[in-house]
């Protein structure tokens, strides 16, 4: 009868001014490991996910790629458990399991019935300490991330492109170098690498375990502490300190040719400050920036290039302020036939300028506010999407209630905040302008 | 109004019996009908519409006309232009989605309780009186003809459409939905109000809505939504003759990775034999980390990042389709693979274990998916498309459970035929003659 429950509860969540949401929780355990509890009990469904404060941008130099190779490698047995025997026991009780890496985390994560919970967190908890890997299994799953390479990137010109441009915005931070690795560092990681990786972050003080769906935070607590709690802390796990940025002060430009770009772009990145615990406000003004310029039909850019004029065929703008250190502003336009990628910039640049003079149209910004508000209720339909944010969140330097207040931040931006914010990062000393063409184009 | 719940059979690994969801029959005052699940703890509704009849009723010379007409769907109706359109749905927070696929037209939805009437007026105009703008029509179609410049150098794209060229030859499939450079560019405004009339039509509609909304509110609203919707009987195509031969087709694209697309005949959802066949296929190539194809191809030899199979249960083919992608000096390897592993499933079938391992996954897997509105309300879209009765969420699981190893084999001889197994190869792989 639990789920008869939910809508009572709910409807006084609704009743709340905007920090409500889906029921969130949270305790630490004594070892140092966060633990997170978001409830929805309408399907009997958890899923069960293991965050780590370790991406690729703390990778050692020379060693790209050995993050994700790891996540890789986490399935390929235990001390405990053959290789493949964690996810072959996940989708016998008929879960799925995967993971996943980025610059700044590491996550493991099961779907599966709320019951078979405690499996999910012995197994985990497993390999989160007892990885024992075979050359053989190395070696092969090499190949693999080889082989994703290629699918991701190689096959890909934009994805190169893109490559080219992270790696000229940022100067000094490990954000320039892409995720997977580069291919000539990627074909020479080995065990001692990955191990090494292992060793330094994979402990449960650099551990945040998320439990999402039709669970009652006593019961994960017990859970948590029977199966997580034993782990030994990393006495040596490092400050998370990265190489940061120096001032930029010198646009830079780039083309990429490629003979398989069928449809040439502009694109610019602007370095821009991320969202920082309790101090959320700028990415906040930057967030609807991003929706105002290039968030749609109803955009400026979309409006003066796409509507006013046939300059571009798409335009878009896009602001992730999700990073625990700089992230980027993004923009780009795709030009209408016959018009030059020159062409296309420069009316990218006068659209901008003629913004910064004029400002923001308050009918749109009233209408942006009101998809911020309607978002968490939509939000609250996918428990799986509500996990993932906090996993973000917390291995980007924000806390459960940097979480919660970010709607009402969001809400509190006004007209003379999102110039402010525009201003400041439409700098073109810090930015990248890269053109995307193809090798017999004629620009 | 009869209640459906899960019934699930409790075996060694069973899941708990209290998942469930509840599917009604709708029938509005005006004789359209739809399925609900109800759930007011959110205050939204998602709602699925999908009308049956896509790119597959194109006229000859105007593929891509249901793509483009569908795109336009937002882009102007009633009194209000393109931007006028998305400024009313922005102040509403709602949103709509629009596709067309060979088979159907979809639209997408979801919007708010507490401004429903709006959101659904504003969907009907979109539905009822799309305008086609001149201007609307020359600006999505310059998207559209942008899309398909990069489709002719993706390796992807190459290779779908060269596969289903090859397998469907003059039927419907085996042109493309979004069409060419060449039918997009040619298509005029009398075109698109054509297929507007013909596609959307209320006698070819399916209805799936999940959320904060009654079977009543839900009655009002279908016809509000769909009412002033004409009938159609535009004649629909008959079954495609699939032409697998078992060869291996190179399309030559300088890339460093080739892309392919494998296939052989499949069999209907109403086949006696679907559902041994659908386990099957979770152990050849279904199942994530666990079937045979990505423990072999990947796991093994490191061939590929991933490997899939699936049945593909299209309105007039039945496929059994897969794909992989691998370094060109490693294709043909993972090609030899996937050979061997038919052959081999061919004619041994599957072992009890493997068999064990799919039907606890499966039946496991199938009440996690009824986990929110919005895939509850395509899932039971889905399953009017496909022709289930409501009663289908109670028997799916025995169905599943009731399958043999023998049943297995016997389907696996039946059906697969490594003779018809058919490669289609975009790149420049080494040791993989064309033939």
């Amino acid at each position: 009868m639990l789920r008869y429950l939910a809508p009572v509860v709910s409807l006084l969540l609704i009743a709340l001014p905007l920090r409500a949401g889906a029921q969130v929780s949270s305790f630490a355990l004594d070892n140092g490991m966060e633990v997170v509890v978001i409830e929805d009990h309408r399907a009997p469904v958890v899923v069960h996910m293991v965050w780590y404060r370790a991406g690729s941008a703390d990778e050692p130099p020379g060693a790209s790629g050995v993050a994700h190779f790891l996540e890789h490698l986490l399935f390929k047995g235990t001390e405990n458990m053959a290789p493949g025997e964690l996810s072959a026991t996940v989708a016998r009780n008929g879960g799925s399991d995967n993971a996943f890496t980025s610059y700044d985390y590491t996550a493991y994560y099961q779907r599966i019935a709320a019951d078979r919970l405690p499996l999910m967190m012995k197994m985990e908890a497993d390999r989160m300490v007892n990885l024992r890997l075979s050359e053989t299994d190395v070696a092969t799953e090499r190949d693999v991330i080889i082989e994703e390479r290629n699918q991701r990137v190689e096959n890909d010109p934009s994805s190169l492109f893109r490559e080219q441009k992270n790696a000229a915005l940022f100067l000094n931070h490990r954000y320039g170098v892409p995720v997977i690795g580069w291919r000539h560092e990627m074909v020479a990681l080995d065990q001692s690498k990955a191990r090494a990786f292992y060793d330094r972050y994979y402990a449960p003080n650099n551990a945040i375990l998320i439990v999402a769906g039709d669970v009652r935070p006593q019961e994960v607590r017990a859970l948590a502490q029977q199966y997580y709690g034993p782990l030994p802390a990393n006495p040596d796990l490092p400050a998370r300190i990265r190489p940061q940025e120096p001032p930029q002060t010198a646009e830079r430009r780039l083309v990429f040719r490629d003979a398989r770009v069928a449809q040439p772009y502009v694109s610019r990145s602007y370095l821009a400050p991320e969202r920082d615990s309790g101090a959320q406000e700028t990415a906040a003004a930057l967030t609807i920036l991003a929706e105002i310029l290039g968030g749609g039909t109803t955009s400026v850019m979309a409006e003066k290039l796409q509507f006013d004029s046939q300059t571009a065929v798409y335009t878009g703008a896009f602001y992730g302020g999700g990073a625990l250190d700089k992230t980027s502003f993004d923009l780009v336009v795709v030009p209408a036939p016959g018009v030059s990628l020159q062409q296309a910039e420069d009316a990218m640049d006068a659209v901008l300028a003629d913004f910064v003079k004029t400002g923001v149209d308050e009918a749109q910004l009233a209408r942006i506010k009101m998809q911020v508000k309607a978002a968490e209720i939509y939000d609250r339909d996918n428990v799986e999407r509500l996990a993932n944010r906090y996993g973000r969140a917390l291995t980007q330097g924000l806390t459960i209630a940097d979480v919660q207040d970010w709607p009402q931040v969001l809400q509190a931006v006004t007209a003379d905040d999102v110039m402010a914010a525009a201003r400041a990062v439409l700098d073109r000393r810090q930015s990248v302008t890269g053109w995307l063409m193809s090798e017999e184009a004629t620009q | 109004m009869i209640r459906f719940v899960f019934a699930l059979i409790l075996v060694v690994v069973a899941l708990p019996a209290r998942a469930g969801v509840e599917i009604k029959q709708v029938t509005s005052p005006g004789g359209i009908t739809a399925w609900l699940v109800e759930d007011h703890s959110i205050p939204f509704t998602a709602l699925e519409l999908r009308f049956r009849g896509g790119a597959v009723l194109d006229p000859e010379g105007k593929k891509g006309v249901a793509s483009l007409m569908a795109a336009l769907l937002e882009e102007g109706a009633g009194d209000m232009d393109a931007r006028g359109f998305a400024r009313a749905a922005e102040a509403l927070a709602t949103s709509f989605s629009y596709g067309a696929s060979d088979d159907t037209i979809s639209v997408s939805a979801r919007f708010l309780s507490e401004n429903r009437d709006a959101a659904v007026d504003l969907l009907r105009q979109s539905l009822v009186q799309p305008r086609f703008d001149d201007d609307a029509i020359e600006r999505v179609r310059a998207q559209m003809l942008s899309n398909l410049r990069s489709d002719l150098k993706d390796p992807r794209a190459i290779a779908g459409r060269a596969f289903d060229a090859r397998i469907f030859a003059s039927h419907p499939y085996g042109q493309p939905v979004d069409g060419t450079v060449e039918s997009v560019a040619a298509l005029s405004r009398a075109d698109l109000q054509q297929a507007h009339r013909t596609l959307l039509v209320r006698n070819r509609v399916f209805v799936g809505a999940a959320g904060d909304i009654t079977a009543e509110e839900l009655g009002v609203l279908l016809d509000q939504l769909l009412g002033d919707l004409p009938t159609g009987q535009a004649t629909l195509p008959g079954p495609a003759d699939l032409a697998f031969d078992g060869g291996v087709h190179v399309v030559d694209f300088p890339t460093p990775q080739s892309v392919v697309l494998f296939g052989q005949p499949g069999l209907g959802l109403d086949d006696p034999d679907f559902f041994p066949a659908f386990v099957l296929n979770h152990i050849l190539g279904g199942g994530g980390f666990e079937s045979r194809l990505m423990s072999e191809v990947r796991e093994k030899r490191g061939l590929t990042y991933g490997i899939y199979t699936y049945l593909g249960d299209k309105d007039y083919a039945d496929l059994w389709q897969g794909s992989v992608s691998s370094a060109n000096d490693r294709v043909a390897e993972a090609v030899e693979v996937i050979r061997q592993q038919w052959a081999e499933a061919a004619e041994n079938g599957v072992t009890a274990e493997e068999l064990q391992d799919a039907i606890t996954y499966l039946t496991g897997a199938y009440p996690l998916r009824f986990d929110g509105n919005g895939p509850i309300a395509k899932i039971i879209v889905g399953m009017q498309l496909q022709g289930f009765d409501r009663e289908y969420v109670n028997t799916r699981n025995a169905r599943i459970e009731a399958v043999t190893q023998a049943d297995v084999a016997r389907v696996a001889r039946r059906l697969m035929d490594p003779a018809l197994l058919t490669f289609v190869v975009v790149g420049q792989p080494q040791g993989l003659a064309a033939n």
